[in-house]
């Protein structure tokens, strides 16, 4: 990966940051220098998992608000699912790259830019699961919640949401995983987050720094993903049952 | 209104207590249409009758008659085109639709429990909704529970999807009953489940109806079930109500070929599931010195045929329920109180 993207952004050699008492295997520039990056890890990286964390949130949390209102939306009102899938599906095939490249003129080279390009990126994906959800939910529950005198407003927060949970925690989960991955490149625009210590890698050829951010990387997205499952099974405790007796 | 609890309900506390809402009400339907649009027919065609408190008219007929529809139209999902449902003389169509819907018990073949709530919950969905609280509920729940043969010890705290067809349709008449409706609507609610269950279902309920009197309107197509469930049969074709009696009356009685072919050929034996031996007058019992076989009073006149029929015999010893001889029954007796009647019919 390096060597493929060395001739991109650092066309001299590799520069290693001149630290007192380097040990040998920074001298050397070894693919990872395990000491370096735990004596580093305070203070170079985890500032930027933080930041990391914060940016996926926002954007997962922003696209949320957004995707599951015009999944609601969608849900009473036929006609409006058509227009936003376009939108969100249009939205979701701009290279990333692009789109950060694209907002800068717009909002400028910072976080703000960034959020608008990741949160557009979950929309599809959340919209697409609440909405499969909720057109899941069995319709002889939606009946006896009617003839049960629950007005549409309760029948959609005590029943429908409820039982469109699991599809819904779905979505959240593949957004979530594909938001972490996206944020890396954020740091393309100045965004922060462990992109940044990637970029710089690239353009200083340090390996440690590399592999250290991109591991984080992917070692942040596993275990989001696994908190993500126990809370899902915290939420929806009915969803593992099985019948007892024929 | 004239129907109170009866005295063995007393085991059973009554959710709307001192209120008259617990107290069966009389449905009346008055020259009821339905007709969607684009559709020559109407699926329910100037539909009059009355359901008096505390008793079950079952609907009956053909698929496509509007026996569901007719049903649909008492809790408003299914709006009403011309004409009026009252419910103890008030309007099904002045009353708030919430409020409606909350007073009527709603039972039906899909069941609907919310797969998302525990048993407890599910029972307690409408007493929530009518804010109730939480110890009244748990409570209520239990008892309902018990009510239909499952434990609330172990039962309250689980899922639907942890039961059976039948224990679930069990919960799902425990749910309709929660907040003691005086009506409760039934649309083939057992018809899902296998036959077995399906019998126990039917008995339980019926024992379960003596308790706590509702005024039920119980839709099938199965006509021994109608015979059995029913105090009234309202047999449907076509949107119109054919013929609305008693099953004795109708099986004896049918007012037309239609009904006549819909209550089946055998409709003379299936008179004799209606009755059982405490309805009819018994003979001295025999007297040939306990030869005769023996079968207990609460056995329908179908089982004292087929005893008979089985044994080889023409007459039974009658005993009540400690195994006293009360008196017998022969096989004369059973044709002769069959047989005026179809004669009758024929005429």
């Amino acid at each position: 990966m390096t060597a493929l993207l060395q001739p991109l952004f650092a066309a001299a050699g590799p520069v290693i940051p001149t630290y007192a008492k380097a040990s040998n295997c920074i001298i050397q520039n070894k693919q990872f220098c395990a000491k370096w990056f735990f004596d580093n890890f305070s203070s170079r990286f985890e500032p930027r998992l933080i930041e990391h964390l914060q940016l996926t949130a926002i954007a997962i949390g922003v696209g949320a608000v957004i995707a599951f209102t015009a999944a609601i939306i969608a849900y009473k009102q036929d006609w409006f699912e058509t227009p936003f899938s376009l939108l969100s599906a249009f939205l979701y095939t701009i290279p990333s790259l692009a789109f950060f490249e694209l907002m800068v003129p717009i909002t400028g080279i910072n976080r703000f830019s960034a959020e608008i390009a990741l949160t557009s990126y979950t929309l599809l994906i959340l919209f697409r699961n609440a909405l499969t959800g909720l057109r899941g939910v069995p319709q002889s529950a939606i009946e006896a919640a009617e003839a049960m005198g629950l007005t549409s407003r309760q029948r959609l927060l005590r029943v429908e949401l409820p039982l469109a949970l699991p599809a819904i925690m779905a979505g959240v989960r593949i957004a979530t995983v594909t938001t972490i991955s996206l944020t890396t490149v954020a740091a393309y625009i100045g965004a922060g987050g462990l992109g940044a210590p990637i970029f710089d890698a690239i353009q200083t050829g340090f390996k440690t720094e590399f592999v250290g951010a991109g591991v984080l990387a992917i070692l942040l997205a596993l275990v989001v993903d696994i908190l993500l499952v126990i809370v899902q099974r915290l939420i929806t405790p009915w969803s593992r049952r099985r019948v007892r007796v024929a | 209104m004239g129907h109170r609890l009866m005295a063995d309900s007393a085991s059973v506390s009554r959710a709307g207590e001192g209120q008259t809402a617990a107290d069966p009400a009389e449905i009346a339907f008055n020259d009821v249409v339905k007709r969607y649009p684009g559709r020559e027919r109407a699926a329910v065609e100037k539909l009059s009758f009355t359901v008096p408190p505390g008793e079950i008219c079952v609907l009956i007929g053909p698929s496509g008659c509007g026996k569901t529809t007719a049903l649909k139209m008492v809790n408003r999902l299914i709006t009403i085109t011309e004409g009026d449902i009252t419910i103890d003389g008030k309007s099904v169509r002045g009353l708030e639709l919430t409020h409606l819907r909350r007073g009527i018990g709603y039972v039906f073949q899909q069941i609907g429990l919310f797969p998302h709530m525990t048993i407890e919950s599910n029972i307690g969905a409408v007493p929530r909704l009518l804010g109730w609280s939480k110890p009244r509920i748990r409570q209520r729940a239990g008892e309902l529970l018990e009510l239909v043969g499952l434990d609330p010890s172990s039962d309250l705290k689980r899922y639907p999807g942890e039961f059976s067809g039948g224990q679930q349709q069990r919960i799902g008449v425990a749910r309709a009953m929660a907040a003691d409706p005086p009506i409760m609507l039934m649309d083939e609610p057992f018809g899902a489940i296998d036959p077995i269950a399906r019998d126990r279902l039917q008995n339980d309920f019926l024992r379960l109806h003596r308790q706590v009197r509702k005024t039920v309107i119980f839709v099938t197509h199965d006509i021994d079930e109608a015979i059995k469930m029913g105090d009234r049969i309202a047999i449907m074709r076509d949107g119109h109500l054919i013929q609305m009696a008693p099953a004795d009356e109708v099986l004896a009685k049918p007012v037309n070929e239609f009904v006549a072919s819909f209550v089946g050929a055998d409709r003379g034996l299936k008179r004799l599931r209606v009755r059982t031996l405490e309805d009819i007058e018994l003979e001295p019992a025999p007297s040939d010195g306990g030869k005769a076989p023996v079968i207990t009073r609460e056995n329908s006149l179908h089982n004292a045929l087929s005893l008979m029929l089985a044994e080889g015999t023409t007459q039974l010893a009658v005993t009540d329920g400690d195994g006293t001889v009360v008196g017998g029954v022969t096989l004369e007796t059973i044709t002769h109180l069959i047989a005026p009647a179809d004669e009758a019919a024929r005429t």
